[in-house]
C-alpha cells in the first residue's frame, strides 16, 4: 500500500469476475506521512482508508467484469464496521463479493481481514459508467497490470 | 399478493423516507417525490431484488435524454410499474 497515493491494493490473489469474487493482499506500510497525523504517537490506518481498500478491491472486480470498458465509482457506503485497529506493517487481505450487478450500478460486500480476523466490513454501492476519458482507462490498465489483473480481462468479452 | 405498485410504493417509502400516503400511481419519482439519483439507485436495487429483474436504467435514461420518450414513461410510477411487469413477464417467458 502507498497510502499517500491512494494505492491500497498491492496484489490481487484471486479474481473471478464470473463468480463475482475478488481477494487482494494489502500490506500496510511501516511508515507513511498519513501516520504523522493519524495519530501522532499512536499510528493507525484511518478507517476511511480501510473502506477505500475494500472499495478498490471490489472495483477491480467490476472493471474486469466490464472488460475495462467501464469505470466503477464509489457511490455509497452502508453498514461500515471498523472492528479493530490496524497498525503500520500489518498484512491485510481485502475481499469483495458481488451482491447485485445492476444497470449502471453494482452492489458489493467488502471485507478486510488481518491474521484471519475481520477488521472491517461494509456494503458498497458503485456507479459503473463508461470511462470519462481514454487517459483514465489507460491509467487503470497500467495499474491493473501492477496489481495482477490477468490480461484476458482487459479486452473484449 | 401485493400489486406491483404496492410493492414499489412500499420500497420508495422505506428507502427514501417518504410517507406512503404521498405516493400514488401518478407520482413522478423525481419531479413529485424528489428522489435524487443516489436514492434512486437504492430504489432500483430494491426493485431488482424484489422482482428478480435487472431494470435497464441506462437504456431508459438514454432514451429520455435523446428525447425519444418522455421521462413519464419510466419515472411516473404507473409507467415504471408497467415496465416492471413487462420485465417480469419477459423473464418468465
Amino acid at each position: 500500500m502507498r497510502l499517500e497515493y491512494f494505492q491500497m491494493v498491492d496484489r490481487l490473489v484471486a479474481l473471478d469476475p464470473d463468480a463475482g469474487s475478488v481477494r487482494a493482499d494489502c500490506k500496510v506500510p511501516d511508515a507513511s506521512p498519513v501516520f504523522e497525523g493519524h495519530f501522532p504517537g499512536y499510528p493507525l490506518l484511518p478507517g476511511v482508508l480501510m473502506v477505500e481498500t475494500m472499495a478498490q478491491t471490489g472495483g477491480w472486480l467490476l472493471l474486469a467484469r466490464a472488460r475495462f470498458t467501464r469505470m466503477a465509482f464509489l457511490a455509497q457506503v452502508r453498514e461500515a464496521k471498523l472492528r479493530a485497529f490496524v497498525t503500520p506493517g500489518r498484512a491485510l487481505v481485502a475481499s469483495a463479493r458481488l451482491v447485485h450487478d445492476g444497470s449502471g450500478y453494482a452492489v458489493m460486500e467488502g471485507r478486510l481481514e488481518a491474521d484471519g480476523k475481520t477488521v472491517a466490513e461494509a456494503d458498497l454501492t458503485y456507479r459503473v459508467v463508461p470511462f470519462p476519458n481514454p487517459d483514465l482507462r489507460g491509467q487503470m490498465l497500467d495499474v491493473a497490470q501492477r496489481v495482477g489483473v490477468a490480461e484476458e480481462w482487459f479486452h473484449g468479452g | 399478493m401485493a400489486s406491483t405498485f404496492d410493492t414499489v410504493a412500499d420500497i420508495i417509502a422505506e428507502t427514501c423516507d417518504i410517507p406512503r400516503e404521498q405516493i400514488s400511481p401518478d407520482s413522478h419519482a423525481i419531479n413529485d417525490l424528489g428522489i435524487d439519483s443516489l436514492d434512486f439507485l437504492d430504489v432500483a436495487f430494491a426493485i431488482d431484488k424484489a422482482f428478480g429483474i435487472k431494470m435497464p436504467l441506462e437504456q431508459w435514461t438514454a432514451e429520455v435524454n435523446e428525447g425519444k420518450v418522455s421521462s413519464d414513461n419510466y419515472f411516473v410510477l404507473k409507467g415504471l410499474c408497467a415496465n416492471i411487469d413487462q420485465l417480469v413477464a419477459a423473464k418468465a417467458a
